[in-house]
């Protein structure tokens, strides 16, 4: 398949995710869009990283060109679950403490 | 042998002792500890300068140079804080040392009214001024010179303002210093100037390197030099400042204002002298301004009624006269009138300090009169001093006074006129100021002439030791015609001096001839003053141009219409137009605006969780948009940059 579907489609994540974050009020569903846009970025890796080893691979049918950015991938998945973790502990929190998960609640902060 | 000239730092260092005694310790130290304290420090360097200037005197000495520690050292360019010990020096230290030593011991006697905190601060700072004077006189290059010479313009300044509780003594000290400073440019400039062209600043290598200099430099150099010496001998136009010193204490007229500091200027001249003999076009103006000074401060002199205004008048005059010296070339006849009228003008000020003391502080001469019956040793010596600065032979002002006529005379004939000229006029004011002073009868009040008495021992051993040096110095330099090869002076000092060989050597009837003028007008000068003065003394104010040498020729009033009113008009203008609006408009303008931009910018912080997520979005897009389309601006910096 041709490049340009993979990074349309990042794109159109990448969008939905952005739109998401910005015009949503639930915090769960805010989280959900940055995972979408985590994700747009980590196909666009993959896409990538497969293209530039399609290149190589012509040449030396044993190359590792590329293979960083799939590297990168597994990386970025195992920091973002770590953040999901640290993410959610944070919502439940706000949740217990306000019974909702609407973040214009949080300017509480405020003063 | 120089045992001792290796130890020529003691000298300095005494007087530095006693100025650290006295000063820290002046509440607690009685008043004749000070004195003996003050004046012992002084006595010690004055022993010191006699077995050093023995060892100098000895044939065959060769100036020495005791190079203490690096003062200033960058890669290779050093400036070590060196002592140097050759005749020049030796007959500077003699002078400072030992005439101060006999202004000390006056001191102890003359300042004994002031209380005890007070008297100990007079004797710290007089022995600070000696202790500077030591230096600048030391010093082997012209850094360390320039230390004294800034250290004894800033005793100077303690000095006159020594009692500061009157605000005019303490305007005459700013005055001074202000003078001071002027000059003191020009000398620095004069050094970086050396720096620049020959990269040291050594009497030694200066002057061997001094021919390597193009004439434009040489010439700016001592131009510059002689800015420095005009501040500091009080010569045309800065001369203003040295009658005002007169608020100082007498004492300190005598040692700081007569015989030792406003010698410093001819001193650095005579130490520079092989710069100036490459230089005649400041020889000239050295000359000219020299002998219009001289000229001036006398017609000024005249018409004084202060005793120590006449004094200092007359000191304006002399240090003009030596300057006509340097400008002629006769170095050696400058030197030699610095020690002379040292002695004479520390006796005549010392003397006046004594009728100043029996009279309880009165200094108008019309308030004296008749004072030889009650003063008679303050008289005698007092007379022999007029006697001397009037060049009557064969005290010592004859002697170094027509050396210097003479040269002049075999310069420019017109420098010789108007010098004789100048001379007569001496021998008027000072015997007018002797004949109102100590001629006539006594024309104060009667409970004045109740206390008139003759001054105590410590006033009067120093006026005599004085007297006798101003009847007999003047045989350290005796003229050719009298005797062949007996000038002392000129053979001592011969090593130093760029000797010019005289175009027109003089005959011997040319110099008796011009020695005859010159005595014969001062004789009739002395006789008009006296008979004219004595019996009938100048009460009234002067009128015509007695009017314009009574009021200084207006020159303290045009510096203020010239310079002075228009500095001050223009910092009201900047005080209160440019300050006011200007800058405190800049300034609180900035402030302004910040608080401004403050309060709008909190208004981002709203709480608001999507709010600050849509700026972080639309911030990250802006980073992006810059990052690769960036260069594209990279033309609009430039040409702002440019």
């Amino acid at each position: 398949m041709p490049i340009q579907y993979y990074i349309t489609l990042a794109i159109i994540l990448f969008c939905i995710g952005v739109v998401g974050v910005l015009t949503r009020r639930n915090a769960i569903i805010i989280f959900m869009c940055i995972e979408l846009m985590l994700n747009a970025v980590n196909l666009l890796l993959v896409a990538f990283s497969k293209m530039i080893n399609g290149f190589a691979y012509a040449s030396d049918k044993a190359s590792l060109a590329g293979m960083d950015g799939q590297l990168f991938v597994f990386f970025i998945m195992v920091v973002a679950a770590a953040e999901v973790s640290v993410g959610l502990a944070i919502i439940v929190m706000m949740y217990r403490n306000t019974h909702s998960v609407d973040i214009n609640f949080l300017n509480r902060l405020k003063n | 042998m120089n045992q001792f000239s290796h130890l020529v730092y003691f000298i300095p260092l005494f007087p530095l002792i006693g100025f650290l005694i006295n000063g820290l310790a002046r509440n607690s130290l009685s008043k004749s500890a000070t004195g003996l304290i003050g004046s012992g420090v002084i006595l010690a360097s004055f022993i010191l300068s006699v077995l050093i200037f023995l060892e100098v005197k000895a044939p065959g000495f060769q100036p020495v140079i005791v190079n203490l520690f690096d003062f200033i050292r960058v890669i290779d360019f050093n400036i070590s804080f060196a002592f140097r010990v050759d005749q020049l020096s030796t007959l500077w230290l003699l002078i400072v040392t030992g005439i101060g030593f006999l202004i000390h011991v006056y001191s102890t006697s003359y300042m004994h009214d002031e209380a005890a905190p007070h008297f100990a601060r007079f004797f710290a700072y007089m022995n600070l001024f000696v202790f500077s004077m030591l230096l600048l006189v030391l010093g082997a290059n012209y850094v360390i010179m320039f230390i004294g010479w800034e250290g004894v313009g800033l005793c100077s300044y303690l000095l006159i303002g020594y009692w500061f509780k009157n605000n005019d003594y303490n305007y005459a000290a700013r005055k001074a210093f202000v003078m001071n400073r002027i000059g003191d440019v020009g000398f620095l400039l004069a050094v970086f100037w050396l720096i620049a062209k020959l990269g040291t600043v050594d009497y030694n290598e200066v002057f061997a390197k001094a021919s390597t200099l193009s004439t434009f430099d040489v010439t700016a150099i001592t131009m510059l030099l002689f800015v420095g010496a005009a501040g500091k001998s009080a010569q045309i136009p800065l001369y203003t400042w040295l009658p005002d010193a007169m608020a100082g204490p007498t004492p300190v007229s005598a040692l700081i204002h007569a015989a030792t500091m406003v010698t410093a200027g001819i001193y650095m001249i005579v130490r520079s002298n092989i710069l100036y003999s490459l230089a005649p076009f400041t020889q000239a103006v050295v000359a000219t301004i020299g002998l219009a000074t001289a000229l001036l401060a006398a017609t000024i002199a005249i018409k004084q009624n202060d005793i120590k205004k006449v004094l200092a008048y007359s000191t304006v005059s002399q240090l003009g006269y030596m300057f006509l010296g340097l400008g002629v070339g006769a170095y050696t006849g400058a030197v030699f009138h610095v020690m002379t009228h040292a002695f004479f003008k520390a006796l005549l000020f010392l003397g006046a300090g004594s009728v100043i003391h029996a009279i309880h502080n009165g200094q108008d001469i019309r308030n004296m009169g008749g004072l030889k019956k009650y003063m008679p040793i303050t008289h005698i010596t007092f007379l022999l001093a007029c006697l001397a600065i009037s060049g009557i032979p064969p005290l010592s002002g004859f002697f170094s006074k027509d050396e210097i006529l003479a040269a002049a005379y075999e310069h420019n004939i017109l420098y010789w006129i108007v010098g004789v000229l100048t001379a007569g006029l001496t021998a008027f004011y000072m015997f007018r100021l002797y004949a109102t002073t100590f001629q006539g009868s006594f024309r104060g009040t009667p409970e004045q002439e109740h206390h008139l008495h003759e001054s105590p021992s410590a006033i009067t051993i120093p006026l005599i030791i004085l007297a006798v040096l101003s009847v007999v110095g003047g045989f350290m330099g005796i003229p050719e015609v009298f005797a062949a090869d007996s000038h002392w002076l000129e053979h001592f000092l011969r090593p130093l001096i760029a000797k010019a060989e005289p175009a027109h050597p003089l005959s011997h009837s040319t110099e008796y001839m011009l020695m005859g003028t010159s005595v014969a007008i001062a004789m009739i000068a002395i006789l008009f003053a006296w008979t004219r003065y004595s019996k009938k003394p100048e009460m009234e104010e002067a009128t015509g141009a007695g009017k314009v040498f009574a009021n200084k020729w207006y020159i303290d009033e045009l510096y203020n219409a010239v310079i002075a009113n228009p500095i001050q008009k223009l910092g009201s203008f900047l005080n209160n137009i440019i300050e006011k609006s200007v800058i405190d408009g800049v300034v609180n303008g900035v402030g302004k605006g910040i608080q401004y931009a403050g309060r709008q910018v909190r208004l981002v912080q709203s709480g608001q969780v999507g709010n600050y997520i849509l700026l972080m979005v639309l911030s990250m897009v802006l980073m992006i948009l810059l990052i690769f389309y960036g260069h594209n601006l990279n033309p609009i910096i430039n040409w702002i940059s440019k």
